[in-house]
């Protein structure tokens, strides 16, 4: 239809056609090529991003061939056996499990309360034009790499606690029944307390600045209203801000959580390294992180490296369990701002 | 007397409020002041530290043998040339899966996983990158080498870039995607010249923070890139990095090297605070416009 329309105005179009014949040639080369193009584009993106999926699946799979040897000796074992010898090439996980999750619990001890403190002054005290600089500065903290935590933990801090911080513990709380020995031993200056204290101060900003964010999140008129009944601004953050938030603030609990659990180079500095479980928070130990770092150059012999591969899958899944119950919490509190 | 009864007991009770509320207002701002305090009191003993210790030898002389002066040449320009290997492999990863999950499939399945599962890449343990690449490069070609410690870094580095391009272009209005449709761009011209010239401040800004991220990370390269005590810029061997040789140094039981691994320590801390102020310098100046 369109040919033969095409035809009874051929007189005219025969002399045009002849003209933009060239164009109209190249141009649907120019056209095809970018269709191509854009095709390509799509692709190579969407390879980029399922790239992103074979990522996380390759470092799992490869955790989990590297460590068959030893789960193939040890068997379930590994998980709870306290043996750590080299030597006799006898592994357990237990100790490195252990410390990893006492530290961190220690570090939450201190980030959580300290960090929600700081959110609380930043929302409701502190006066409008020093918000943005303490901010800055708190989240300042969280950029310092780890391994100047790391340094720092081992030439002042650890020394400064084994001077005052230990000596008294061990007078005070060493000295009563049943958690005596928790506070028990001498002084190391390094040691389980001591990497804890050090996590604590390196997770503190995320737990500000996430708990920051969702404070500031929570309705203008729910505290307004709490205000108007003459709440005071305490009384407001506690019971009303809080239980909004409480998503919110667990899923950046659970995020600082992730990331205390496989710190790595500030605590490989303070943990003293021992294979051991000792009643007393101020012992020497090790957390898995620090044992990889310390040892994993230095492993002769196919079963010792395997065995801490293996410790490696048993961090990554912990903190992958953590850490993906910390973004489902975050996701769903954005979902409600948003 | 009743009345009073009451009078006195919502006294009471009101002074019990207030001093509630005087115990939480100064435990927070004592929690403000020891967060603040800490920074302070790191950043203090570094600059007290690492100060003494700097000196032109540091940026034009080698690592030293115990017991002898030196500086941190091979460390520095091993630590500069793992960066860029790392940027160079992990941005464009990064910048092309942001691209796809904000452009493409804003709605999709796949972007919902790729985005959750970036998330926790974003904060899953460094350690076990490096043992990832060791499983996957230094095992099969048998020996310890620059590419692997600068391939650990790039997995570090594509998380953080994905997670600032999908933000920063999701920020671009529409209105702009659909002026270039009208004009008959193709889509992936629109993205490429309008989109990216629209969000470039924050991709920078992403690209940097990645940077601030990965130049102070010890751990993925402890048993990737190793440590050279000696000058090399061979990729295809162990190379030495800043923060390698800062965790070998202040291990050490020798007092030039601890000193030298302060200064260490105080030249990746200026550098990461550098980047980050400037990064943070760029979202705002990219607000204003």
């Amino acid at each position: 239809m369109n040919s033969s329309r095409g035809r009874s105005v051929a007189d005219v179009a025969l002399q045009e056609r002849a003209l933009i014949a060239p164009a109209a040639g190249s141009r649907a080369k120019v056209l095809d090529r970018l269709r191509l193009g854009d095709a390509a584009f799509r692709q190579l993106t969407r390879a980029a991003a399922i790239g992103v999926l074979v990522l996380l699946s390759a470092v799992i799979i490869s955790l989990i061939r590297g460590s068959i040897p030893a789960l193939k000796t040890f068997g379930f074992g590994f998980l709870f056996s306290e043996r750590w010898n080299p030597v006799t090439e006898i592994f357990g996980a237990l100790p490195a499990v252990y410390g990893t999750v006492i530290t961190s619990f220690i570090a939450m001890l201190f980030a959580v309360p300290i960090g929600l403190m700081i959110a609380f002054f930043l929302t409701e005290l502190c006066p409008q034009w020093l918000r943005r600089p303490i901010g800055i500065a708190i989240e300042l903290l969280a950029g310092i790499p780890s391994i100047i935590y790391g340094i720092w933990g081992l030439f002042v801090f650890a020394p400064f606690l084994q001077e005052t911080l230990q000596p008294f513990l061990i007078d005070t709380l060493g000295n009563l029944p049943f958690i005596g020995p928790v506070f028990g031993g001498p002084p190391y200056g390094i040691g389980m307390l001591t990497a804890g204290l050090i996590l604590a101060i390196m997770v503190l900003p995320f737990i500000t600045s996430i708990s920051r964010d969702v404070f500031e999140a929570v309705p203008p008129v729910l505290k307004e209203a709490a205000y108007g009944i003459g709440c005071t601004k305490w009384e407001v953050t506690r019971n009303v801000v809080l239980p909004y938030a409480r998503v919110g603030v667990i899923g950046g609990i659970m995020l600082a959580l992730g990331r205390a659990l496989g710190e790595t180079m500030a605590v490989t500095f303070v943990i003293g390294n021992a294979h051991r479980i000792s009643a007393s928070l101020l012992a020497p130990g090790t957390t898995i992180s620090a044992t990889i770092a310390n040892e994993f150059t230095e492993a002769v012999g196919d079963l010792y490296t395997s065995a801490l591969i293996a410790l490696g899958l048993i961090l990554f899944v912990i903190t992958f369990i953590v850490l993906a119950i910390a973004r489902y919490l975050l996701l769903r509190i954005e979902r409600r701002i948003g | 007397m009743a009345g009073q009864m009451a009078e006195q007991f919502l006294q009471s009770r009101y002074r019990r409020r207030q001093r509630r509320n005087t115990l939480a207002t100064t435990l927070a701002l004592a929690a403000t002041a020891l967060g603040l305090g800490w920074l302070v009191l790191i950043l203090g003993v570094l600059l007290w530290q690492g100060f003494s210790g700097l000196s032109l030898a540091v940026f034009t002389e080698m690592t030293p043998p115990p017991g002898s002066a030196g500086g941190l040449l091979n460390p520095i320009v091993g630590s500069l040339m793992l960066t860029a290997l790392a940027i160079v492999i992990g941005t464009p990863i990064g910048i092309l899966a942001g691209t796809y999950m904000a452009e493409y499939g804003r709605y999709d399945v796949l972007t919902t996983v790729v985005r959750f599962i970036n998330d926790i890449l974003l904060s899953a343990p460094s350690i076990v990158v490096g043992l990832f690449i060791y499983e996957i490069m230094v095992a099969p070609m048998g020996h310890f080498s620059g590419f692997a410690g600068g391939v650990a870094l790039a997995v570090l580095v594509i998380p953080v870039v994905v997670r600032t391009t999908e933000d920063m272009l999701t920020l671009v209005p529409n209105a702009l995607r659909e002026a270039a449709t009208s004009i008959g761009l193709p889509r992936s011209l629109a993205i490429t010249r309008i989109c990216y010239r629209a969000a470039r401040a924050g991709m920078v800004t992403g690209v940097l923070l990645a940077v601030a991220r990965i130049s102070g990370e010890t751990a993925p390269l402890l048993f990737t890139s190793l440590n050279n005590q000696f000058w090399s810029t061979n990729l295809n061997a162990p190379i030495s990095s800043l923060p390698v040789v800062i965790f070998q140094f202040a291990l050490s039981p020798y007092k030039d090297w601890q000193a030298l691994a302060w200064t260490g320590a105080l030249i990746i801390t200026m550098a990461v605070l550098a980047l980050s102020i400037t990064a943070r310098a760029l979202v705002a100046t990219g607000k204003q416009s």
